[in-house]
């Protein structure tokens, strides 16, 4: 792996970005701090459908991935993909999705009414789980879908060879990979709805759907008490980092053996079999496309008389993707060990609020922060894409070193011949999934832009915040289609070059 | 030879670009995108002062309270009444010396530092197809069946939100807590801003958007769209104006002058009714869009002074969390 001292620069270059601008804003702030009985019920709230968003989708992702891995039909590859969709959409989009099928006027309630049923309201807890669910069930399957790619074929096949029943094969193959894999997938959503701020408020019903993100919009926005602010963002990061550290210590260490990195064959598999995995999958399906169908259907048909300056947004925001891309695959590589993905998870800890606002500070007193908007999002998309790069990338660098470094260092590979001839074939998936992620998830991030963005350097996902500010639904409605169709054509395009010539295809 | 002309050309016009002053006014996100006032507001203030007016977009008090004297903001732009207090308070601002007189807003404006542009009045919005017997009447709406349903904004991270706890305090005072209560079962949800109430109304979720009075005129002048209408209550409506306003340290205060005389001036005005979707602070009614002038107004206008609406902020505020949260 890369040498200690590039891993040490990496890891303090990225724990720095993040611990300066909080305490540049705590730096800023006044004596008093606020934390009142308002802050606790949204403390406690925030916790809960967290912990619930991310059992549900960790749980839920089990049976789905393990349908994926061992289905395969025509069309299988472009389901995967679209699958994927919902995780990189921006908020606000996918929310208005949601509400085309399960809101008051939705189509799950037009067809309840339509039996006679009394319709069902998506508003309150329910509806913050069905929408943290939504965005993701697509990221834990992912996840866990890469676990099962990576069990060795040996394992399968002696399983095959041995007789063995579900419930064994489950016990003995599945299980260990399963348990490596979701206290992490776990963590990671778990962070991500902790920061549920829009989503949760809208789809909760009201103030009973507070969460810690929208105190510290609150302590910023209005009341300009730094103070109150500064000790939210460090609540937040404290609960992200513990619960980080508790899943790789869960984790545990690797058992699933070394195989020969052979694929695994397709076995003949008993008919009720292929009928639940159909059925599991079609479900998903209906779930996680039928909101963007529609979201497409409503939207599409205004995409040609979008104006230039929405087209030139889409271009900055493409560039600012692919750099930010970059910048993180160059921290990924380094940072994937146990260490490097605690670390890498303060990345998506902090408040984007706090990390923008803190930012400001630090850069204020040497340039004007309009001119340097653009590259600081570019530096923070990539620092929040980061866990789920090294989510991807970990498990398998990690592998990788376990079962090949006694072969290499007895051939005496250096350090690039085995970068090169033992790493980097085998992290093509991956490395390829890991950058489709990074590339649209920038695409799709409001992020820091929006807090000290110039008007004239406006991205694609501000540009549908302008237009939706100033009335303009439908071409907001067709903005968000030529959104949906560039992140999922940069992570189509990353996805299919990992796959392409990776070993297993 | 060419790329020398084209050299020479460049440094030139910069040199150029660099002898014409420039006037930084920080103003919000939807002023100054091109869907709003700002693009036109620019080209017509340039025509006349020889200079470069650059609108930078964000948090427009936030980020001058971060940056305190040190800002290169030389006027500010979309500042809102309920927030006043705070941003007087930075001691950031000068007197803008503009005449008031001509103002022509529903009450006296005496502020000697913030200068109104527009002001419109917070109001529910409903569709008279899907709702035609909507409530005329504060009291009526807490009367209505439960089945009538609202999106509202959070008072915690929107300002017409924000307003909406104001305007329900002016009405009903001590009893605002029982009020909330007696909406409460109405409210479908509260979102983090205005955008998202609005959009989720458009798409038909809700019957009732809190937004402004002047809203419907967006959909009868670019829409043709007459089904959208603001509910107008007896009771009154609390009255919601924008501010502009002069940084006391500017470098540029010939020019921060001339740009807020500039916007009493009925060339900026005539550009706010169909730019900002919002009435013009110093234009007389004739004078107005013909589908404003026929836009129905409340006729009693709700106001907390700076003072007030700072007192009141938190009490309402938590009045309103209680209530819905049971």
């Amino acid at each position: 792996m890369a040498p200690r001292a590039v891993q040490i620069i990496a890891g303090a270059a990225l724990a720095a970005f993040v611990i300066a601008p909080l305490s540049a804003v705590w730096a800023k702030a006044g004596p008093a701090v606020r934390f009142g009985p308002a802050e606790w019920a949204a403390l406690r709230f925030t916790l809960l459908q967290a912990a619930l968003s991310a059992a549900l989708s960790v749980l839920l992702a089990i049976p789905l991935a393990r349908a994926l891995a061992r289905s395969r039909f025509w069309g299988r590859d472009v389901t995967i993909m679209l699958l994927g969709a919902p995780f990189i959409l921006p908020v606000i989009v996918a929310v208005l999705g949601l509400i085309a099928i399960f809101g008051q006027n939705g189509l799950l309630n037009d067809g309840l009414r339509a039996l006679g049923f009394e319709p069902l309201s998506i508003y309150g807890l329910q509806g913050v789980l069905l929408a943290h669910v939504f965005f993701n069930l697509p990221l834990a399957t992912r996840m866990i879908l890469l676990g099962w790619m990576s069990l060795p074929s040996e394992r399968i096949r002696l399983g095959q060879s041995l007789g063995l029943g579900a419930m064994a094969r489950f016990y003995l193959i599945e299980w260990p990979m399963i348990r490596r894999i979701l206290p992490s997938a776990f963590a990671v959503i778990f962070v991500i709805c902790l920061s549920s701020f829009a989503v949760a408020l809208t789809l909760g019903g009201g103030p009973k759907a507070t969460t810690i993100e929208l105190a510290i919009y609150q302590a910023f926005r209005f009341e300009f008490d730094f103070a109150t602010a500064a000790l939210l963002g460090l609540v937040q990061l404290f609960l992200s980092v513990s619960a980080a550290g508790v899943a790789l210590w869960l984790a545990g260490h690797d058992r699933l053996g070394i195989g020969l990195d052979r694929p695994a064959p397709a076995a003949r598999r008993p008919l009720s079999e292929r009928c639940i995995d159909a059925g599991v999958i079609l479900g998903a399906m209906l779930f996680l496309i039928l909101p963007l169908a529609l979201l497409f259907i409503k939207g599409a048909a205004g995409v040609p008389d979008l104006g230039a300056p929405v087209w030139f947004a889409a271009l900055r925001s493409l560039a600012l993707a692919l750099g930010a891309t970059l910048l993180c695959l160059c921290f990924a590589l380094p940072l994937a060990t146990r260490w490097g993905e605690l670390i890498a998870t303060l990345g998506i800890a902090v408040s984007p609020l706090v990390l923008g606002t803190g930012l400001f500070l630090i850069v204020r007193p040497y340039v004007n922060p309009f001119d340097v908007a653009l590259g600081v999002t570019l530096c923070v998309n990539a620092l929040m894409s980061l866990p789920f790069a090294l989510r991807i990338l970990r498990p398998e660098v990690q592998a990788v070193e376990q079962n090949f470094s006694h072969l290499s260092a007895a051939l005496g590979l250096g350090a690039w011949g085995w970068f090169r001839w033992v790493m980097l074939p085998r992290l093509r998936r991956p490395l390829g999934f890991a950058a489709g992620l990074t590339a649209a998830l920038s695409m799709g991030d409001l992020g820091v832009i929006a807090l000290f963005g110039d008007a004239e350097w406006a991205t694609l996902p501000l540009k549908i915040y302008q237009l939706m500010g100033s009335y303009r639904m439908d071409q907001a409605a067709a903005a968000a289609v030529l959104l949906l169709a560039l992140s999922l054509g940069l992570f189509w395009l990353f996805d299919r070059v990992g796959r392409y010539g990776a070993q297993d295809q | 030879m060419k790329n020398l002309t084209f050299a020479a050309g460049l440094l030139t016009a910069s040199a150029a670009l660099a002898d014409t002053p420039v006037l930084t006014v920080y103003a919000p996100d939807y002023f100054a995108s091109e869907w709003g006032p700002g693009p036109s507001i620019e080209a017509a203030f340039e025509a006349s002062c020889d200079c470069d007016l650059q609108f930078k977009t964000g948090d427009v008090l936030g980020r001058i309270i971060l940056e305190g004297t040190r800002t290169d903001a030389d006027a500010v732009i979309g500042l809102n009444t309920d927030i006043t207090k705070k941003a007087r308070e930075t001691g950031l601002f000068a007197p803008h010396g503009q005449d008031v007189a001509k103002l022509t807003l529903p009450l006296d404006w005496t502020d000697e530092v913030f200068l109104p542009f527009n002001y419109s009045h917070t109001a529910f919005i409903y569709n008279t197809e899907s709702l035609p017997n909507a409530p005329q009447s504060f009291d009526e709406l807490l009367a209505a069946d439960d089945s009538l349903s609202l999106v509202i904004q959070d008072p915690r991270s929107s300002i017409s939100g924000l307003a909406l706890v104001l305007w329900v305090k002016s009405v009903y005072g001590d009893r605002a807590e029982s009020v909330w209560e007696q909406l409460a079962p109405k409210i479908l949800t509260v979102t983090k801003g205005w955008s998202e109430s609005y959009g989720l109304f458009t798409d038909g979720e809700a019957d009732m958007v809190l937004s402004y009075t002047t809203s419907p005129a967006y959909h009868i002048v670019a829409e043709g769209d007459l089904t959208k209408k603001a509910a107008i209550f007896p009771e009154g409506h609390y009255f919601m104006v924008e501010l502009a306003a002069k940084i006391a340290g500017t470098d540029n205060p010939e020019l921060a002058d001339a740009f807020l005389a500039f916007i009493l001036t009925d060339t900026f005005q005539n550009l706010i009714p169909t730019g900002n979707w919002s009435l013009p602070a110093a234009l007389p009614v004739p004078e107005w869009p013909e589908a404003f002038q026929e836009l129905p107004l409340p006729e009693k206008v709700l106001f907390y002074s700076e003072d007030e609406a700072a007192d009141l902020r938190a009490e309402t505020i938590e009045e309103w969390r209680r209530a819905l949260s049971k």
